[in-house]
């Protein structure tokens, strides 16, 4: 597995362009609708949050139960526009780049340019294809929101396609 | 009257959960084969792969395709000469929470929808309809949301067009973009009332995906698909030949003074299973 700090790979996110295929091994973090919500309202609240947000890429992803011998269950991108009104607050905290399907609203791209994220999809609704690249998982913070709780992933030759780029653009237009 | 003890009918629930789950529909699979012979772009080709070898992956590991296991949904069809013994909400009810287990598939059922907390796999949405006969049909449907989301219902005008109500259908599907995990299968109900017009165009998912030969394809299905795949959507979102795999229509008589018209928008990874016991 790749050895690389997170500081390292903004500057490597930064030269990706729309379009682009990667494949990315390294940490990435789940969370979804509920899990957003508690970070941007302890955010708000000037409270502490459970993770460290910086350089940080968020998989929009609510796993299956992790069946017997398995590292993680299916794992596909869930729907990204839901993540729209937090994500600016989020790539504000820190946050590097996002993982998930579907197009994203006008703020989030001007955010993602602004602070210098990314967005990347991934293969949707293939969540059993996308658990053979995660090597280990386990649950970082929320753990009372079961599927929707933040999971730290390993994650070795992740198929990641560029959505939005440093630079504001879409894939779809 | 033929005796059903409610239990056969929870053993086979949980199987089907686990079955739906796992093995991606064989019509949906071909349709999806199908498609990738069709694309002509590299990149639609390549996701187009990518679900094949998901459905593959799923079926030889035993894994959920998706990790939206969706929102259970449970069609018990009951022969009314059948006679079923013990509580029969709570057996379905039971069978799903078996079945999800079993099958690690996702707790995704929350109790509360507007205090949320935290997520179990049941209850199920449960249809119960009668049949002639002895047999019971069962049939789970694993939706998930990122597609049931996108659901639309428009009362129109009993004297609105043909014209106006696929211009509905197909808005509803350029809605949905690059959301819902295009190639879509898109089920369409028109008649009734607001509530089954929004049954039927989700029973409309359960229906073939296929059509073989000599099967008959009504007009509007065809053209509705026709102006879909013209959208350049396709798979992912990210353009080409196959934004939806099928257009599915279910009618019902309806009221002098109405149209309803409802789509629901199935992802590529259409997931149901069927029993008759």
């Amino acid at each position: 597995m790749m050895k690389r700090s997170n500081s390292i790979l903004r500057e490597e996110f930064l030269t990706l362009r729309v379009s682009q295929k990667i494949l990315f091994s390294g940490i990435i973090y789940t969370a979804r609708d509920q899990a957003h919500k508690r970070l941007v309202e302890t955010i708000k609240k000037g409270g502490k949050l459970p993770i460290d947000l910086k350089d940080k890429i968020v998989y929009y992803c609510g796993p299956t139960k992790t069946p017997k011998g398995k590292a993680i269950g299916a794992c596909g991108p869930t729907t990204s526009s839901r993540m729209d009104e937090f994500a600016p607050c989020l790539l504000e905290k820190g946050v590097l780049g996002m993982i998930g399907k579907g197009a994203r609203s006008a703020e989030v791209k001007k955010a993602i340019k602004k602070y210098k994220g990314i967005y990347f999809l991934t293969y949707a609704g293939c969540g059993a294809l996308l658990s053979k690249f995660v090597c280990k998982m386990r649950v970082a913070a929320y753990k009372d929101l079961g599927p929707e709780a933040i999971h730290e992933l390993e994650v070795k030759d992740f198929p990641l396609i560029v959505g939005i780029d440093s630079l504001g653009r879409s894939i779809y237009g | 009257m033929r005796e059903i003890d409610s239990k056969k009918i929870r053993d086979a629930i949980a199987d089907l959960c686990i079955k739906a789950n796992f093995f991606l529909r064989k019509d949906v699979l071909a349709s999806i084969k199908q498609a990738y012979a069709k694309e002509t772009s590299l990149q639609a080709k390549d996701i187009l792969q990518a679900i094949i070898d998901n459905a593959k992956i799923a079926r030889k590991e035993e894994l959920a395709i998706c990790q939206d296991t969706g929102m259970p949904c449970v069609y018990i069809e009951i022969g009314q000469n059948v006679k079923i013994t013990g509580d029969l909400k709570k057996a379905i009810n039971k069978g799903v929470e078996l079945g999800y287990k079993k099958g690690s598939l996702r707790n995704s059922v929350i109790i509360d929808p507007l205090l949320r907390g935290s997520s179990g796999y049941s209850p199920a949405v449960i249809h119960f309809d009668y049949i002639p006969g002895d047999k019971i049909k069962v049939t789970v449907l694993a939706k998930g949301f990122g597609c049931e989301n996108k659901s639309l219902l428009k009362m129109f005008r009993p004297t609105a067009s043909i014209e106006e109500i696929k211009k509905f259908i197909v808005e509803a599907v350029k809605i949905a973009g690059p959301d819902a995990c295009p190639p879509y299968v898109i089920g369409v109900g028109i008649g009734g009332t607001a509530e089954s017009a929004s049954f039927l165009a989700k029973k409309a998912l359960l229906k073939k995906v296929t059509r073989s030969q000599g099967h008959k394809v009504t007009r509007l299905e065809r053209e509705l698909l026709d102006e879909i795949n013209k959208l350049n959507i396709g798979p992912m979102g990210l353009g080409g030949k196959t934004t939806a795999l099928a257009v599915n229509i279910e009618t019902y008589p309806t009221h002098i003074a109405g149209l309803p018209v409802a789509v629901s928008i199935s992802c590529h990874a259409l997931r149901s299973a069927t029993k008759i016991l």
